[in-house]
C-alpha cells in the first residue's frame, strides 16, 4: 500500500526548538527548519503548535464487547486520536470480562480494524475481577494482544495474597499489575471523598485512607518479590507522599493520575450533578496542588484518562444511583496544558514524558514513546496550546456525553494527530490509518 | 423563594417569616373553620419514594386545610417500584400539571436534582432526603422550641440545644445544627464518636461525647432516633450500651434545667435512645411537635404557592 506523505510546517518541538517534519512511508524523513515541499507531498500549515511524541493512555474503558450502547472500541478509537493518543491501553471490565485470551485477542483485532490508534488490552487479574482466582494471565500475555498490563480496575486486587501471587507471576514475561487501590471495606456505599463536603451533603465518604493503606501494603509487596507495580489513579496528596517515599528507596513502582484529579474537585459534587461522581472520587484542592506537584517532580510517572464512557440514564438521576466515571481522552491534552504547562509546572519535554515515552515503557510497547527524530515511526501528536476551546458534549467523538467539562474553556486544542505516518485526526476531521 | 430544599436556602428573616406564618395557621387550625381557600385549584403532589408516615399525612393534612388538590405518589405499588427513573417520573407530574412536589427520597440530593433539572418546573420541597436534610422538621422543631422557651423573642438567642444520638445520618440533625444556629440558639451535638461525620467541626455547633456532662446545662434536648440496622454496622457494641452512654432516662430527666423541654422528631425506638416515662413525661413536647409540622408545612405551602400576597389579605 503506498502512503501519503507529509510535510508539517512550522511546528515547535519538546525541547522548544522550532521545526518543520518530513514524514515518508510512515516515519519521519526529516527534521529542520524550513524544509522545502518536494512534488507529491502533502503540506501541512501547523505554525505555532507544539509536536509531541504520539501520545499514550494506559487507562481507557472502550465498553466493548458488552456495554456498546456506551461506547465501541471504534468509537472510543476515534475519540483517542481526537484527543491526540496513538495508543490507549483497554481496561478489562468488558462483559465477558477480558480474562481469557480470547477476549483480549477480540478487543486487539477490534482496535487493529478500526484503524485509529493501536488498542492494547489489559487483562484481568484475576477471573471475573472478583479477586480470588488468578486469570489465565499466561495465555493472555502469550496471545496475539501482548497483554502485558493486568488490572482488575474498578475492583481493587485485595486480597494480600492474591496480590502477592499476581506481582510474582507477571514476572516470567516482565509485566506489570495495575492496582486500582480501594480498600473495600473503608468504601462500602461509598459516593465521594469523604470531608466536610461529603458530610454536609450526606452522602457516603469515600476516605483517602482506603487508598492509601491500599498503595502502602502494594508497595511493600511488590517491593518484597521484586516485582513492577502501577497505581491507577492516584489521587490523594497522601498517595503522593507514599510514592515519594518508595521512590527514593528505589522500589519499581509507577503511578498515574487523570487529568480530571488534576483540575476539579470535591467542591463539584454540591450541584448534586453526578456528571461529578466519579471513582476514585475527586478530592480536596490540597489534593489537586499536590498531584500536580507530583507529576512535576516525577513522582507520578504518567497522566492516564481513565476514560469511563456511561449512557446518558446512567447520570440523568440521583447521585447515589449514578455510575462512577467520566470521559477524558477528548480532554487530557488541554488539561494537561491548563494545569501543567501554562502554570508554569512542566516543559513539553515533560509533558513528552509523562504521555508517552514512560507510558509505552511500562506497558511495554516497544513502537511507542519514541522521540521525535529522523527515522523514528512517524507517531506524533500536534497542539495548539494558545487557543481556546469550549467544550461541548454534542460533539464529542466518543458515543456517551458524560464530560464534566461541559461548558468549560479549555486552553489547549489538538489540531493533529499523525498514526504511522497518516493523519487520524487532521482539519477537524477524524480518518482511519490507511485512510478512506 | 422557589423550593424549599435545604435550610441554607432560608435567610434568618425568611425562617423566622415561616415561623410567624405557621403561628397564624396554627390559630386557623384551632378555629373552627380549619380550611383555608388560599390554594384552591393548585395540585400538590406527594412524591414519597422512600417509606414515610407522619410527614406525608401532615403535608397532606396541611395542603388540605388550604383546599389545594392533593394526589399521594408513593413508592409501594407505583410506577418507582417498577424501576420507573426520578426524571421519567417527574417529567410525568409534570405532565400532569403539578404545582408542587413534595419529596420523599433516600437518595441524598434528589430533591435537588428535581429542582435543578428541566425534568418539572413546579416547585419543590424537600420532605426528606437521603441522609442530607429534612428542612421542615427542622422549621416546626424551631417553632415548637420558640413557642415555649423563647420568651416572647422572635428567634431563639441564648437557648442550649443538645442534639442526641445518630447525627451521622440524620437529615433532622443536619438541618436542626443550620436552622437553630441560624436563628441564635447554640447547638451542642451529642454521639458517640463513631455516629459524627468527619469534619462535623466545621458545622456551626459544638461537639461532645458525654450526655451527662451537658444535660444539666441545656435549654432543649432533641433524641434522634437509632435504626436498627445500624446495631450491625459496628457504630456501638451493643443497645444496652448505647442507651446507658446516650438514652434519655429518667435519671437524666432530673438533671435537666426546670424549663426544659424533650423532643424527638418520630418515629421513636422506646427503650433505645429514649424509654418511655422520658417520651410520654410532663417535659416531652413529642406530640406537640406533630401538630406544629402542620402549622409549619401550611405555611411553607403558603409561602411558596401563595407568591407574595400578604398573609393577612387571605386569611
Amino acid at each position: 500500500m503506498t502512503q501519503a506523505n507529509y510535510l508539517l510546517k512550522g511546528l515547535i518541538l519538546p525541547d522548544g526548538s522550532k521545526s518543520d517534519i518530513e514524514i515518508r512511508d510512515g516515519k519521519i524523513s526529516a527534521l529542520s527548519t524550513s524544509l522545502a515541499k518536494v512534488e507529491g507531498v502533502i503540506e501541512v500549515d501547523l505554525s505555532g503548535s507544539v509536536a509531541l511524541p504520539g501520545l499514550v493512555d494506559l487507562h481507557t474503558h472502550l465498553r466493548e464487547p458488552g456495554k456498546e450502547d456506551a461506547e465501541t472500541v471504534l468509537s472510543g478509537s476515534m475519540a483517542a486520536a481526537k484527543g491526540g493518543f496513538v495508543a490507549v491501553s483497554a481496561m478489562a471490565n468488558t462483559s465477558p470480562v477480558a480474562d481469557t485470551a480470547g477476549v483480549v485477542e477480540q478487543v486487539y483485532a477490534l482496535g487493529q480494524s478500526a484503524g485509529f490508534v493501536d488498542v492494547f488490552p489489559i487483562g484481568a487479574v484475576t477471573r471475573g475481577l472478583l479477586g480470588e482466582n488468578l486469570s489465565e494471565i499466561g495465555a493472555m500475555a502469550d496471545s496475539r494482544a501482548r497483554v502485558r498490563i493486568f488490572s482488575d480496575d474498578g475492583n481493587c486486587v485485595f486480597d494480600p495474597l492474591v496480590m502477592r501471587r499476581a506481582l510474582e507471576y507477571v514476572k516470567k514475561f516482565d509485566g506489570v499489575i495495575a492496582q486500582h487501590a480501594q480498600e473495600p471495606r473503608l468504601t462500602i456505599g461509598a459516593q465521594m471523598n469523604e470531608g466536610e463536603i461529603s458530610s454536609r451533603l450526606g452522602l457516603k465518604g469515600w476516605p483517602a485512607v482506603a487508598e492509601e493503606a491500599i498503595i502502602a501494603r502494594d508497595i511493600l509487596i511488590a517491593d518484597h518479590v521484586k516485582s513492577r507495580l502501577h497505581i491507577c489513579h492516584l489521587t490523594t496528596a497522601g498517595g503522593v507522599e507514599i510514592i515519594r517515599w518508595a521512590k527514593a528507596r528505589g522500589m519499581d513502582v509507577t503511578a498515574e493520575v487523570t487529568p480530571h484529579h488534576l483540575l476539579l474537585t470535591d467542591e463539584s459534587a454540591l450541584s448534586y450533578d453526578p456528571i461529578y461522581k466519579v471513582n476514585p472520587p475527586l478530592r480536596t484542592q490540597r489534593d489537586v496542588e499536590a498531584l500536580r506537584e507530583g507529576l512535576a517532580d516525577g513522582t507520578i510517572d504518567i497522566v492516564a484518562t481513565d476514560h469511563a464512557p456511561h449512557p446518558a440514564e446512567a447520570k440523568e438521576c440521583e447521585w447515589q444511583e449514578a455510575a462512577f466515571g467520566m470521559l477524558g481522552l477528548e480532554s487530557a491534552l488541554a488539561i494537561v496544558n491548563q494545569t501543567m504547562v501554562a502554570t508554569g509546572l512542566m516543559s513539553w519535554e515533560a509533558v513528552a514524558d509523562r504521555m508517552s515515552y514512560t507510558p509505552a515503557r511500562i506497558g511495554r510497547y516497544s513502537d511507542h514513546g519514541q522521540p521525535i527524530a529522523v527515522g523514528n515511526v512517524a507517531n506524533i501528536s500536534v497542539i495548539n496550546p494558545t487557543q481556546s476551546v469550549r467544550v461541548d458534549r454534542d460533539r464529542v467523538a466518543s458515543r456517551s456525553r458524560n464530560t464534566p467539562f461541559h461548558g468549560m474553556d479549555l486552553q489547549g486544542v489538538v489540531t493533529a494527530t499523525f498514526f504511522r505516518g497518516q493523519p487520524t485526526f487532521l482539519n477537524g476531521k477524524l480518518s482511519p490509518q490507511g485512510g478512506q | 423563594m422557589k423550593h424549599l430544599l435545604s435550610i441554607n436556602d432560608l435567610s434568618k428573616v425568611e425562617a423566622i417569616s415561616i415561623l410567624d406564618t405557621a403561628q397564624e395557621m396554627a390559630r386557623v387550625s384551632d378555629g373552627p373553620m380549619k380550611k383555608l381557600p388560599t390554594l384552591r385549584g393548585r395540585t400538590i403532589v406527594n412524591l414519597f419514594a422512600e417509606d414515610s408516615t407522619r410527614t406525608r399525612i401532615s403535608f397532606e393534612a396541611a395542603a388540605k386545610r388550604l383546599s389545594a388538590d392533593v394526589i399521594n405518589f408513593s413508592a409501594k405499588g407505583s410506577s418507582i417500584s417498577k424501576g420507573e427513573s426520578l426524571k421519567d417520573t417527574a417529567m410525568t407530574l409534570q405532565a400532569m400539571g403539578a404545582d408542587a412536589v413534595i419529596i420523599r427520597h433516600s437518595a441524598s440530593g434528589a430533591a435537588q436534582r428535581l429542582a435543578d433539572s428541566r425534568w418539572m418546573s413546579g416547585a419543590v420541597i424537600n420532605a426528606g432526603d437521603g441522609t442530607h436534610e429534612h428542612p421542615s422538621q427542622a422549621l416546626l422543631d424551631a417553632f415548637t422550641i420558640r413557642k415555649h422557651l423563647s420568651k416572647g423573642a422572635d428567634d431563639l438567642a441564648g437557648l442550649r440545644v443538645a442534639i442526641v444520638g445518630d447525627v451521622l445520618h440524620s437529615r433532622v440533625a443536619r438541618s436542626n445544627v443550620l436552622l437553630l444556629s441560624k436563628l441564635g440558639a447554640q447547638v451542642i451535638l451529642v454521639a458517640p464518636p463513631t455516629l459524627l461525620p468527619v469534619g462535623v467541626e466545621s458545622w456551626p455547633c459544638t461537639i461532645s461525647y458525654d450526655l451527662d456532662a451537658v444535660i444539666d446545662g441545656v435549654d432543649v434536648v432533641m433524641m434522634l432516633r437509632i435504626q436498627m440496622e445500624r446495631m450491625n454496622e459496628l457504630f456501638f457494641p451493643s443497645a444496652r450500651e448505647y442507651s446507658r452512654y446516650f438514652g434519655l432516662n429518667s435519671d437524666r430527666i432530673r438533671a435537666l434545667k426546670p424549663n426544659a423541654i424533650v423532643m424527638h422528631p418520630g418515629p421513636m425506638n422506646r427503650g433505645l435512645e429514649i424509654t418511655a416515662d422520658a417520651a410520654d413525661g410532663a417535659r416531652s413536647v413529642i406530640v406537640e411537635q406533630v401538630a406544629n409540622g402542620v402549622s409549619i408545612r401550611m405555611a411553607v405551602l403558603y409561602l411558596l404557592l401563595a407568591g407574595s400576597q400578604e398573609i393577612g389579605a387571605t386569611l
